[in-house]
């Protein structure tokens, strides 16, 4: 496994975990969102802006799947530590980080599909926890409240730093097994597709987000207006 | 109204911070009704015959019962139920309370943070990223911004729900969960929309025809995402196209 020391694994290891804790469990201060978690990844690896560059690229297609209720949504956290190390362990070759985003971003988008899953696995063992003191709760048992309370949050932290462990793992060694592979695609189209779609997944989810507004549409347009001549007078 | 109870500084902190747990043994059964009461715990102590004594053990089992309400104004009904339990509300009443307000508490909540306060705090650190921010700068701006408002809507929603008990319902009428979501969307729009033609720029890193190409296409998609609503996810079709690209450079 290429560019990662087994230091910089467990430091990726622990952020995972702190991570898939802040997304449900404690405290939902939004660490968890790509931005935040695979720019920290890129910064264990020594790559913070190849981090970012992922981060952000991630954080447009999370802004369509917020963290309504009960519903079954991608977990972003582990999935993007491990897509922000993939990216940040490109290389330092012009063009290299490009040529890496794709697979980074696939990599993070399924691995943010299967560790929703684990969260749903969670809640199962959480309920299960909570039936074996399901008298004392009912008799008002502080105890027994503290033990199911802290054992969801223990398992919630080990699972998200397992969860993150694996995917950094499994995600490096199949870039060792086919990084020979995507120099064949330019950087230059790799970033112009990646960037397509992650702006244009965006703006579609901001639209699906305020939509009820009125005339929400005249604010995006200006927005629009604004950025374009931004870029315009660059 | 009789006049509200005092707890201590260090009470409130305990709650306080408990509440960011809320969460912590979610399940499909109580949903956060556990997290709600290991956060009203400490103050619960306070009940006649304190910690352990049959008060305290009654209130304790009610509020380990079913309970859901968005993460953040769970504060608001932990201050309410903390409140009522320590002016003596009748059981009845109180459970009346917690059913009555979960829906009104994840509904408000939802519209306010996870279809509000969230995506903005997003739009802006792709602003910030966009005007070409580093990575620390747009961390900055993402984590200070979000949890500003994260952490005022949870002390507001603990000292609201304390100050009005059971009557908690008219804080629910307050501004900030009224209008708030209506001008933290429009505030979502123009800020995402000037973000994404910079953020583009700023990932492309070449300026001339390919970006106003990649721009037009971006657009295009936008408008297909939005028209498909909720039949198509973008992020599935991310995972799609991305899928077809890994394939064709692999096997290329």
């Amino acid at each position: 496994m290429s560019g990662v020391t087994p230091e910089s694994l467990a430091l990726l290891t622990v952020l995972g975990a702190i991570v898939g804790l802040d997304s449900v469990s404690f405290p939902q201060a939004m660490l968890s969102r790509p931005v935040v978690a695979s720019t920290l990844a890129g910064w264990i690896c020594g790559d913070p802006s190849a981090g970012l560059l992922t981060g952000i690229l991630l954080e447009c297609f999370a802004l369509e799947t917020m963290p309504f209720g009960a519903s079954r949504y991608p977990e972003w956290g582990p999935a993007s530590v491990a897509a922000g190390t993939l990216a940040a362990g490109a290389g330092a070759a012009p063009g290299a980080t490009a040529q890496m985003l794709p697979f980074a971003l696939l990599a993070g988008l399924i691995a943010a599909m299967l560790a929703g899953e684990t969260l749903v696995w969670l809640r199962r063992l959480n309920l299960f926890v909570a039936s074996r003191h399901r008298d004392a709760l009912a008799a008002g048992d502080a105890t027994a409240l503290a033990a199911v309370h802290w054992t969801g949050l223990v398992l919630d932290f080990g699972r998200a730093g397992a969860v993150t462990a694996l995917f950094v793992v499994v995600l490096l060694a199949l870039r060792d097994a086919i990084g020979p592979a995507l120099p064949s695609v330019s950087g230059a189209s790799a970033a112009l597709l990646v960037g397509v779609l992650a702006t244009g997944v965006a703006g579609g989810a901001v639209w699906k987000v305020v939509r009820t507004t009125k005339r929400y549409g005249w604010y995006f347009v200006a927005g629009l207006a604004v950025g374009v001549v931004a870029v315009l007078m660059r | 109204m009789t006049p509200a109870p005092t707890l201590p500084f260090g009470t409130w902190l305990h709650v306080f911070v408990r509440l960011f747990a809320v969460q912590g043994s979610y399940n499909y059964e109580a949903m956060i009704g556990n997290g709600i009461a290991y956060a009203a715990e400490p103050a619960l102590r306070r009940l006649p015959g304190g910690r352990g004594g049959d008060a305290y053990r009654a209130a304790m089992a009610r509020h380990s019962r079913y309970f859901n309400a968005h993460p953040y104004l769970a504060a608001l009904a932990v201050g309410a139920l903390v409140r009522a339990e320590l002016d003596g509300e009748s059981p009845d009443r109180v459970e009346r309370f917690r059913t009555a307000c979960c829906g009104p508490l994840g509904a408000a909540g939802d519209r306010l943070v996870w279809a509000g306060w969230l995506p903005f705090c997003s739009a802006l650190a792709l602003l910030a990223y966009g005007l070409g921010a580093t990575a620390a700068g747009v961390l900055l701006v993402f984590v200070g911004a979000y949890n500003v408002g994260h952490v005022a809507l949870r002390v507001w929603g603990l000292r609201a729900g304390f100050r009005e008990g059971l009557k908690v319902a008219a804080a629910l009428g307050s501004p900030v969960l009224r209008a708030g979501p209506l001008h933290v969307a429009r505030a979502t729009a123009a800020t995402a929309g000037a973000a994404l033609p910079l953020v583009l720029m700023r990932e492309l890193a070449t300026p001339g025809a390919a970006f106003w190409v990649a721009l037009a296409a971006a657009a295009l998609l936008s408008v297909a995402l939005a028209r498909l609503q909720s039949r198509v996810d973008g992020w599935r079709v991310g995972v799609a196209v991305l899928l077809v690209f890994f394939i064709y450079s692999v096997v290329r």
